[in-house]
């Protein structure tokens, strides 16, 4: 087995007096689709943003293809969904092709026009999510999935090689989210993105996630998520760290 | 009609110094409208007015004129704006109080050197107001040069610009410099500001960056439509207010601000009669 894309290890973090994360340790294989899951305020987003460099490490080590957080240079290889980007949208005047081509701007080229194979990468992407025909749309005329779409194709238009989506499915109406859900497993399998899944609902995504992560402050679970779903309620209720509702899903 | 501005070299330079302001205005604009930073604006023209009554003193008592109002407010605005980055950074949770502190403490240091400086005159007046004869050939140099510097800087840095303001997080992680970027913006928005203030003065500054903005979202569908057409809307405005004013004797920010009101009032009447008219289209294919 080849070395694991991202390594947790003793992460420690905290907000002025508050410890949000405590004694974090995990892995992240390539080609796998975690679920990352817990409820509301459990540091879920601090967690995904120490990974993603965005918010300083504190205590602890976080690698990332082999090098130290600190010093990965990203060069496109990991992309992110953020859980923000879906209220930016509202009423930003711009087009579904403005956005993906955000994408994009890694490339060496970012301080020159548009060019070719930039705007490839951009109808590839947006032919990857069904979203083709509407690139020329303005992205607040879009429903909430179709937005979401949107991003995912932003994220992956220069290829990475690891996507991180922040609780994508807030603003999707309950109908779409099967659809993305199934989105998501394709960009897995068939393009081989290793994806980290945040949400705060654990019902639906366990039946897509090949490795669950339970999280509320420190990881309560790590495995496979039938042997998950096989425990009693109550269990799992513990393990999650809220009361779970497991008929219905309907959010 | 025209004429009359191109007779006199200062209305020559005002004239041109309105048509790189309406351009220049609304270009940062644009950018300040969707990062929804319009106070800013605002913080920083009243911080340049303090800058301009700090000139007019030193010049007025102690005969100091290397202190030129324009220049001092120039300083004031980049100092005005090193403040608020500074701030942001300290008020990470809340970021919007910098802007109220800079602007209160701007009025506050003019009122100081407008007393100091022997009160209200009719400098003062410009300031405020804007005004279409104030315009030296070197104070227009400054301005083609601050003008210069703002299209390269948003020509070069559009596509990172664009990402931070839409959303930063993701700029970040496609490696944006979110920190540079934002300096550099800020203080590219205190130049503009004022540049801008020579002609539509302090109290309307931020109109002008933020009323062709209003105006272009509305009919564009893409950002650099909405640029675009800002720019368009911009320059109208400030063609047609100089012009009017000039005739009417009515300072220039005045009526550059209300043909950009009703610029936008128009686009909205045309969008809803346009939105009306298609309405009833569908109603006559449902019959
Ligand atoms: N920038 C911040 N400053 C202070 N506290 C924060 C900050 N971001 C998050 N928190 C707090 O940290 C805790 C975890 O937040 P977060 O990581 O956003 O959780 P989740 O994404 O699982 O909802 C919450 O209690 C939240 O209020
Ligand atoms: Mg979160």
């Amino acid at each position: 087995m080849s070395d694991p894309i991202v390594t947790v290890q003793n992460v420690y973090h905290r907000y002025d007096q508050q410890t949000v994360l405590e004694n974090i340790n995990f892995n992240i294989e390539e080609g796998a689709f975690v679920g990352l899951v817990g409820p509301n305020g459990s540091g879920k987003t601090t967690l995904i943003k120490l990974m993603l460099g965005i918010e300083k490490l504190q205590r602890g080590n976080i690698t990332a293809f082999g090098q130290p957080i600190q010093k990965f240079k990203n060069k496109g290889r990991i992309s992110y969904v953020s859980q923000k980007a879906n209220s930016f949208s509202r009423g930003f005047p711009a087009t579904v092709k403005e956005v993906v081509s955000m994408g994009v701007i890694h490339n060496q080229r970012r301080f020159l026009p548009d060019q070719k194979k930039d705007q490839g990468l951009v109808k590839s992407a947006l032919q990857k999510v069904n979203m083709e025909e509407y690139i020329n749309r303005n992205i607040g005329d879009l429903s909430g999935g179709q937005q979401q779409r949107v991003f995912i194709a932003r994220a992956i238009a220069n290829n990475p090689k690891l996507l991180i989506l922040d609780e994508p499915t807030v603003g999707v109406d309950s109908q779409n989210v099967e659809q993305f859900y199934d989105l998501l497993s394709k960009l897995n399998q068939e393009l081989g993105i290793t994806l980290v899944l945040v949400s705060h609902d654990i019902g639906a995504i366990t039946t897509y996630v090949t490795d669950l992560l339970c999280l509320n402050r420190s990881i309560h679970y790590h495995g496979n998520p039938n042997e998950f779903e096989s425990l009693t309620d109550e269990q799992r209720s513990i393990l999650y760290g809220h009361q779970i509702n497991t008929i219905t899903h309907n959010h | 009609m025209l004429d009359a501005f191109f007779q006199y070299e200062l209305l020559r330079n005002t004239f041109y110094t309105g048509l790189l302001v309406g351009l220049i205005a609304p270009l940062l604009g644009a950018f300040i409208v969707v990062r929804r930073q319009s106070m800013i604006a605002d913080g920083l023209s009243h911080v340049t007015l303090a800058g301009l009554a700090f000139g007019l003193f030193m010049q007025k008592k102690y005969t100091l004129l290397m202190f030129a109002p324009f220049h001092t407010g120039i300083l004031f605005s980049i100092i005005g704006a090193l403040i608020i980055e500074n701030l942001r950074d300290v008020y990470k949770a809340f970021q919007e109080i910098a802007i109220p502190i800079i602007l209160s403490v701007g009025v506050g240091l003019s009122i100081v050197f407008i007393a100091l400086a022997d009160g209200i005159n009719t400098d003062i007046y410009t300031y405020l107001f804007g005004s279409i004869a104030a315009i030296s050939s070197s104070d227009l140099r400054l301005i083609i040069f601050i003008s210069l510097l703002v299209i390269i800087f948003i020509f070069v840095c559009y596509k990172d610009l664009f990402a931070l303001s839409f959303d930063s997080e993701f700029a970040i992680v496609s490696g944006v410099k979110s920190k540079t970027l934002n300096f550099v913006f800020i203080l590219m928005t205190a130049l503009v500001i004022s540049a801008s203030i020579r002609i539509v003065g302090v109290l309307l500054v931020s109109a002008l960056m933020t009323l062709p903005v209003a105006t272009g979202m509305r009919i564009a569908k893409s950002f650099k439509q909405t640029i675009f057409y800002s720019i368009i809307y911009g320059e109208i405005a400030v063609i047609v207010g100089l012009i009017t004013g000039y005739y009417f004797e009515i300072p220039p920010g005045g009526t550059i601000v209300i043909t950009s009101a009703l610029l936008l009032g128009l686009t909205l009447l045309f969008n809803k009669l346009k939105a009306v008219r298609s309405l009833k289209k569908d109603d006559g294919y449902a019959a």
